[in-house]
């Protein structure tokens, strides 16, 4: 048990790192699509809602899974669909109008 | 599938999340990140579905469908309901965490070991916390609630006890796992500090505690990748986490305040029309100028920099703002834009809006790259912002927002500032820039203004 918490404190500690290396280059155009992004990436807590809301585990786990993956998939679907619907909009001089960074 | 393939499929969604996040480096590169930001969180759910617990469909796909739609229908706002529809995200990710952690315990309750325990009620509590503060934040937003602080008597000795009231039911539940009533008060304490602790924050101070509340989402979902001993979990989490934190210091710094400060400060009064701490030089006058005087000093212009607030959002100027700037760059007048980093109500705000009405990123310039260029501006255009404009905070150490930085607007030649009413902005100070010699003060509504003024400058041909 201690080494697994040990592991996984491994990887939370090494990963918030890697978080502000990569964070802190984002520009402050980019700070609406970073949270919404974020947002989108955190909905990976369906991983956890999908086994709560199939497990053979007992009925108020069963309910309580199904609300959280409909949340969950909340954030997954609308977060990309609305970051990329951001993203979309930014452009340079003089490109197309509506086309987008590529 | 095994659960080595399983989890094999988490390290590739790890990976591709944290080329996600590169991607946002640039404009450039972004879409492409998004793209594979989804194909990462596509392989992790696809490989999910064939988890060996998993013994019926029969919950997953509803959930999964109206996931989808309510995720897909809620994409398509409009750009100035950005920061509500960020906080109600917020709320929706704090309710998954807390809702898995709640049946975990419930399944598991006793047999669960020590770590699992804390991860648990460390979960449910950030879960739930983050639950309620969003939904506050968004009805803050949206004008359910009063964008004003609620103050009590006694309130941040009552939020900060319940705070560490449940650090302390943390640590006794943690050790002794009989006491599952603990567990379940922990629940209901991140519920109702979630309401208390963001009622007294006024809409002003938004952009921190949406920021914050990122952060919250974050390390709830790391807590349920505890609990689970799931490393994708962990590490998006810990990603979330930093992003949120991040930002609520690049907020907190932009605003000169400390986090305590936002927090427990109940600072940032909405629209509030009292309390003048800027003394006035005496017999200081409003220049209130008309559109036609206005035409006047932008036709006459060679630069420009616009500077837009949280007014323009309200009154969803920006494009009108960019028709005004399109209008004068076919006359050769050069059009910046200059962007606080807390003009809005939440990170990059004003550079959405701008970017969707096809202001091209290449003009819009942060605070400490155009600082310089007022000096050698001809006009300033200052589209409902107030306190990013104030002398005060350079000037006056008696000032609430003294040591902010803020634009040097007053070192241009003139400077026109488009607002709704005299009132004062969220701190609820005068602003000195409004009485200055060189400023007009064109009132109204800031849509309607710049229309007129785009048909003007269109006419001086």
């Amino acid at each position: 048990m201690a080494q697994e918490l040990l592991f996984a404190l491994y990887v939370f500690v090494l990963a918030g790192f890697l978080g502000h290396h990569v964070i802190s280059k984002v520009p402050h155009l980019l700070h609406t699509p970073l949270m919404a992004g974020t947002n989108a990436i955190s909905g990976i807590s369906l991983v956890g809602s999908l086994v709560a809301a199939g497990g053979d585990f007992n009925q108020l786990s069963t309910i309580l899974g199904c609300i959280a993956v409909t949340c969950a998939t909340i954030n997954t679907v609308g977060g990309f669909m609305i970051t990329d619907r951001m993203l979309k909009m930014f452009r340079k001089k003089g490109a197309p109008v509506g086309g987008g960074a590529h | 599938m095994s659960a080595s393939v399983i989890n094999f499929s988490y390290l590739i969604a790890s990976v591709c999340f944290i080329l996600a996040l590169q991607g946002l480096s640039s404009p450039k590169g972004a879409r492409r990140g998004i793209i594979i930001g989804i194909v990462g969180m596509a392989v992790a759910v696809g490989a999910t579905l064939f988890h060996h617990k998993i013994v019926t469909y029969t919950w997953i796909i509803p959930g999964l469908i109206v996931g989808s739609i309510i995720g897909a229908a809620i994409s398509r706002i409009p750009m100035t309901k950005m920061p509500e529809r960020i906080a109600f995200s917020h709320a929706f990710g704090g309710l998954a965490a807390a809702l898995v952690g709640v049946s975990e315990f419930y399944t598991h309750g006793i047999h669960l070991d020590l770590v699992t325990r804390t991860a648990l009620g460390l979960e449910v509590f950030l879960g739930f916390l983050t639950f309620t503060g969003s939904l506050m934040a968004f009805g803050k937003l949206q004008g359910f609630i009063t964008g004003a602080p609620v103050t009590w008597p006694g309130q941040n000795f009552t939020n900060i006890g319940m705070f560490f009231g449940s650090l302390v039911m943390l640590v006794v539940f943690v050790s002794d796992p009989s006491l599952t009533v603990l567990f379940y008060a922990m629940c209901v304490t991140g519920f109702l500090l979630g309401i208390l602790a963001v009622l007294p924050i006024g809409g002003a101070d938004m952009p921190v505690v949406i920021s914050l509340l990122n952060s919250y989402a974050g390390l709830a979902a790391a807590a349920t990748g505890f609990a689970l001993s799931n490393n994708v979990l962990i590490i998006a989490g810990a990603l979330d986490g930093t992003s949120g934190f991040l930002l609520s210091m690049m907020m907190s710094k932009a605003m000169n305040r400390s986090f305590a400060n936002v927090l427990f400060g109940a600072f940032g009064t909405g629209d509030s029309t009292g309390v003048t701490t800027t003394a006035l030089p005496p017999g200081a006058s409003v220049n209130q100028a008309t559109i036609e005087d206005a035409v006047g000093i932008l036709a006459a212009s060679q630069s420009l920099i616009v500077i837009p607030g949280y007014g323009m959002a309200v009154s969803q100027a920006q494009h009108a703002v960019r028709d005004l700037a399109s209008a004068l760059e076919t006359r050769g007048t050069t059009v910046k834009y200059a962007i606080h980093p807390v003009a809005g109500r939440m990170p990059g705000h004003m550079n959405v809006l701008l970017a969707e009405a096809n202001v091209p990123y290449d003009q819009l310039f942060d605070l400490d790259d155009i600082n310089d260029e007022f000096a050698r501006t001809d006009a300033v255009l200052v589209v409902g912002a107030n306190d990013v404009v104030n002398p005060a905070a350079k000037k006056n150490p008696k000032s609430p927002i003294y040591g902010m930085p803020v634009f040097n607007v007053e070192m241009a030649r003139s400077v026109l500032v488009l607002k709704r009413s005299m009132n004062p902005g969220f701190s609820g100070i005068d602003n000195e820039l409004f009485f200055a010699p060189n400023t007009m003060m064109v009132l109204g509504d800031a849509k309607k203004t710049l229309l007129g003024m785009v048909s003007g400058v269109k006419a001086a041909e």
